[in-house]
């Protein structure tokens, strides 16, 4: 099976990517793990549109035309897809129930979008503890709603959350934020930009606004963050307003902000650099999302949070230019169609500075105290890390060899940053200089029955298995 | 096992199916996330860990974080990432595995 | 400050070295590479093995035999010392067979390497059902297996993490970070130097950069002939034990994931991953053991063997560099224990060294 351009997941960048190249002429193969399009931002949204869609807001619903997109004969959608490797000449290797197929294409476009930032607090591996994203996710696809519920964290998808449980009738128990009045005031000289995409701060104060009237106590320049509970959470403590509060509770949802999901860049030993303003490492692209690998591309929040809006222009301008690129469209009709995505681009990004300055990480949880679980897989606290450091470890490959941090099924995308910022703070390096894991296939876990089966048959053409209903 | 759950089904007007989770039936809307379907059925903890047999359960919902992680039909599998079918057979990594792992 | 040794590499080879001249109360500063070094001692299989050794030399199979002796004691004091398991498990291996042809051509290259070894050579052929009683996981298209008694594996990952403690512990100096870009005798004494200006200053030097070697051994006089033999490997999810004892084909770790290696590809120094690569390896693990099938390949890596042309360690002091020593080889963990106990008397130039003769560069022509 070969494909022009081979998109890596059916959020807003990857939808918008494969509805603009297709446009172009070129032939698409779109995969993506999930049943239906949509990704996490819009996840199920063809069937929970119209379901929750009260609930959700119009900002879900937008995901709509962008699925229908996909509805195109010279695009194929392969759901339930996992991809787990993915060659520089192209060669994608991906599961569907099962079965192993690979699919060439000439261009590549990782569209893999984000993951919470990993907030390591003590108590967070507890059964009931989940990121605020999986709620999220819990409402949209499922119509699930935690009962009691505490949220804790900084970020504006916090208020999202909370209002969308607001509007379910089951408000969440407290609100618990870490960004301080300094943080705010810090924020105000992005100002300027924060006006030009007034849209989303008019947004933010109406979800306030929300979650206010729905009584919902809300702590901020929370500090001292854990969760209690022996096998499940059962309580969640803090200090504020230098007080300690215990506020018992069966879920906490965690966040404190997104970043890039790195894995599939990462193996294929992309060069990334750290942004110290979003506080993560971003891949280094072009202004259209080229690589340093010429065909393969990134797009949306993988590579660089901008949210769900810029992602999909982002998609957009890559797709432009891979039609270029394979000669289906000049340079001026690329450059004459991208110029009002750039634009729109630009200002989808312009409230960016404010909200990355306004709500920035949970300090505590980029520098964990020694008990507490780092990579949640091997469990491997800090304080290992810590002594791996003491030890001679300058970079987290070090520290995975001698202690397994990074070796557990996730691979390390919930450990990967917590582990990077503690050894950079032990050994007085940049974040750069210390470097991250080596990603290396499989991407995710893939069995060993169907990596022998492709041994002895020729990798399966994608199409028939959609045909056959899987 | 199945408990009060902490959590709400907002419409809970799908067809049921019957599932089994470590050998006991469990009853779950079809078509179902299954990690969602059974948080709703008040199961919280999906595993214990191979390391520690501390239990975990879904953190993440979205394929990442592998603590959904249950047995379905003999295959090591991300909960959140499948379909709740009928007869699906669910079991869970006690804490006993670990053990067992370490021995000999 | 000069130290009797620096040891250029902080791999396992070095470090067992390191830990050996400490023992022996000499005093030590290790150079180690970066976060991103090509290190053999992160990518191995963890076998502590004897049989397919030295088969056309038995002073190697004798060398392997001699370190897999001493690893029980070896393993002991490093984990008593760093309170570390080592994971060493030593009750045999096998090699395991998918044809009754290739079994025999094997047994009798093993009788014959028996009798040059004076006997001392404890194998057992199994056929299928007697593999079967042994390993009950065990596939039909499995014909038979060698057991060799000798054989066993260990944490290699932990032994590097003991050593790396026990030789701080032991008041080694370990300078990590570091790419040696020169090193010359001045005086009687040596100095290596750093890319990043630092300099280290010793009575001897041991190159155990493993493929580093390739590019600082010629500054020392050796012609250091290794070239890089990537294996990939890979590993599954962590499964309750089923595998009784290695072979080389799969072999369950102490974490209980199943460890399944390797291949032999003469690519240079590039140690990617392959799809092929894998698949090969999958298919050949399934046909042993059946129900790996089901099991989820968690992790894969490529490493790269430090191979010198005949597979054998290269042990050799450096004829215009008296003081320099080549210490290489790809069996680092097997011989982990005889490069801590035995060869810092050979490198002291001791009453009790060893002959390793054989092992020293003069069985290669001048290229």
């Amino acid at each position: 099976m070969q494909a022009d351009l081979v998109v890596i997941g059916a959020g807003p960048a990857g939808m918008a990517a494969a509805a603009t190249a297709t446009e172009a002429g070129l032939s698409v193969v779109i995969l993506d793990e999930q049943a239906r399009a949509g990704g996490q931002i819009y996840r199920d949204v063809t069937r929970s549109a119209a379901r929750r869609g009260d609930i959700l807001g119009q900002d879900y619903s937008a995901g709509l035309p962008l699925a229908a997109g996909l509805e195109q004969p010279s695009i194929t959608h392969v759901t339930r897809a996992t991809v787990w490797q993915i060659a520089p000449d192209g060669a994608v290797a991906y599961s569907v129930d099962g079965r192993g197929a690979i699919v060439h294409g000439r261009r590549v476009l990782l569209a893999t979008g984000a993951l919470e930032r990993p907030m390591p607090v003590p108590g967070w591996t507890l059964p009931g503890v989940m990121t605020a994203g999986a709620g999220q996710i819990l409402i949209k696809e499922s119509g699930v709603v935690a009962g009691r519920a505490v949220l804790a964290g900084s970020g504006p998808l916090l208020y999202l959350i909370a209002a969308q449980m607001v509007r379910a009738g089951t408000p969440p128990l407290a609100l618990v934020e870490t960004q301080s009045r300094r943080d705010t005031v810090a924020a105000l000289r992005h100002l300027g930009g924060a006006l030009r995409g007034w849209r989303y701060l008019v947004k933010g104060l109406s979800m306030l606004a929300e979650i206010r009237r729905a009584g919902v106590p809300r702590y901020t320049a929370a500090s001292d963050i854990a969760v209690a509970g022996t096998d499940r959470a059962e309580a969640l403590s803090f200090v504020a307003g230098g007080k300690r509060h215990r506020i018992a509770c069966e879920t906490v949802f965690l966040h404190h902000g997104v970043v890039p999901n790195m894995q599939a860049a990462r193996s294929l030993d992309i060069p990334h650099r750290w942004n110290a303003a979003q506080a993560c490492f971003v891949p280094e692209t072009d202004p259209w999302g080229r690589t340093e690998i010429p065909n393969v591309f990134i797009a949306g929040d993988g590579a660089g949070i901008g949210g769900a809006k810029a992602a999909e222009q982002a998609g957009r301008l890559a797709a432009l230019e891979a039609a270029r690129d394979l000669d289906r469209i000049s340079a001026d009709a690329r450059d004459r169609a991208a110029a009002p995505v750039r634009a729109a681009l630009r200002g989808e990004l312009a409230v960016r500075p404010f909200l990355d300055r306004a709500y920035p990480p949970y300090a505590a949880a980029l520098q964990p105290a020694d008990a507490t679980v780092v990579c949640r897989c091997e469990e491997v606290t800090a304080g290992d890390i810590r002594g791996y450091a003491a030890l001679g470890c300058k970079g987290p490959n070090q520290t995975k060899a001698f202690g397994r941090p990074g070796m557990g099924p996730c691979q390390g995308r919930y450990c990967g940053l917590t582990v990077v910022s503690i050894l950079a703070a032990e050994t007085g390096q940049g974040m750069d200089e210390t470097g991250y894991y080596r990603v290396r296939p499989p991407l995710k876990p893939v069995t060993l029955g169907e990596l022998a089966a492709m041994e002895e048959t020729p990798a399966e053409d994608p199409a028939v298995m959609a045909a056959d209903g899987r | 096992m199945k408990t009060a759950s902490p959590f709400l089904e907002i419409d809970a007007d799908a067809a049921r199916v019957t599932v089994r989770l470590d050998g006991a039936d469990l009853s779950l809307p079809a078509g179902a996330n299954l990690a969602a379907a059974l948080l709703a059925a008040g199961v919280p903890v999906f595993r214990h860990t191979p390391v520690s047999g501390a239990p975990r359960g879904p953190f993440c919902m979205m394929g990442a974080c592998f603590d959904c992680l249950v047995e379905v039909d003999g295959v090591t599998r991300q909960a959140c990432l499948l379909t709740v079918e009928e007869g699906l057979e669910i079991v869970r990594a006690g804490p006993a595995t670990a053990e067992s792992a370490d021995a000999s | 400050m000069l130290s009797d040794y620096a040891i250029i590499g902080g791999g396992v080879v070095g470090l067992s070295v390191a830990w050996g001249l400490l023992r022996r109360g000499r005093s030590v500063t290790v150079l180690d590479g970066g976060d991103g070094s090509f290190r053999a001692s992160r990518g191995n299989f963890g076998l502590v093995w004897v049989q397919s050794k030295g088969m056309n030399q038995p002073r190697y199979a004798r060398w392997s035999q001699q370190s897999a002796a001493a690893w029980g004691d070896f393993a002991a004091e490093l984990g008593e010392a760093t309170g570390r398991d080592l994971g060493l498990e030593q009750k045999g291996g096998y090699d395991l067979h998918f044809s009754e042809e290739t079994l025999q051509q094997t047994v009798e290259k093993y009788e014959t390497l028996k009798a040059k070894l004076g006997g001392d050579y404890p194998f057992e052929v199994l056929g299928h059902n007697a593999l079967r009683k042994e390993e009950p996981h065990i596939g039909p298209k499995v014909v038979g297996a060698i057991l060799h008694h000798q054989d066993g594996h260990a944490n290699p990952l932990r032994l590097l993490l003991a050593l790396a403690d026990d030789v701080r512990r032991r008041g080694g100096r370990v300078i990590t970070g570091q790419t040696v870009t020169d090193v010359e005798k001045r005086d009687g004494a040596f100095r290596v130097a750093c890319a990043d200006g630092a300099t280290v200053e010793a009575g001897k030097v041991v190159l155990s950069a493993g493929l580093g070697a390739m590019e600082l051994g010629p500054k020392l006089g050796f012609k250091a002939p290794i070239r890089a033999q990537r294996g990939q490997v890979m590993i599954t999810e962590k499964l309750p034990r089923f595998i009784n004892r290695p072979s080389l084909i799969a072999r369950q770790v102490d974490e209980g994931g199943v460890q399944i290696g390797a291949t032999n590809e003469e690519v240079g120094l590039d140690d990617s991953v392959t799809q092929p690569g894998l698949s090969g390896l999958a298919a050949e693990a399934v046909a042993a053991y059946p129900v790996l099938g089901r099991a989820q390949l968690v992790r894969s890596w490529g490493a790269l063997r430090v191979m010198s042309p005949d597979g054998l360690p290269i042990y050799q002091e450096s004829v215009t560099t008296p003081g320099a020593y080549l210490v290489t080889c790809h069996s680092g963990i097997t011989l982990a224990a005889v490069h801590g106990h035995i060869l810092p008397s050979w490198l002291e130039g001791a009453g009790d060294a060893p002959d390793l003769e054989v092992f020293s560069e003069d069985r290669f022509a001048v290229s």
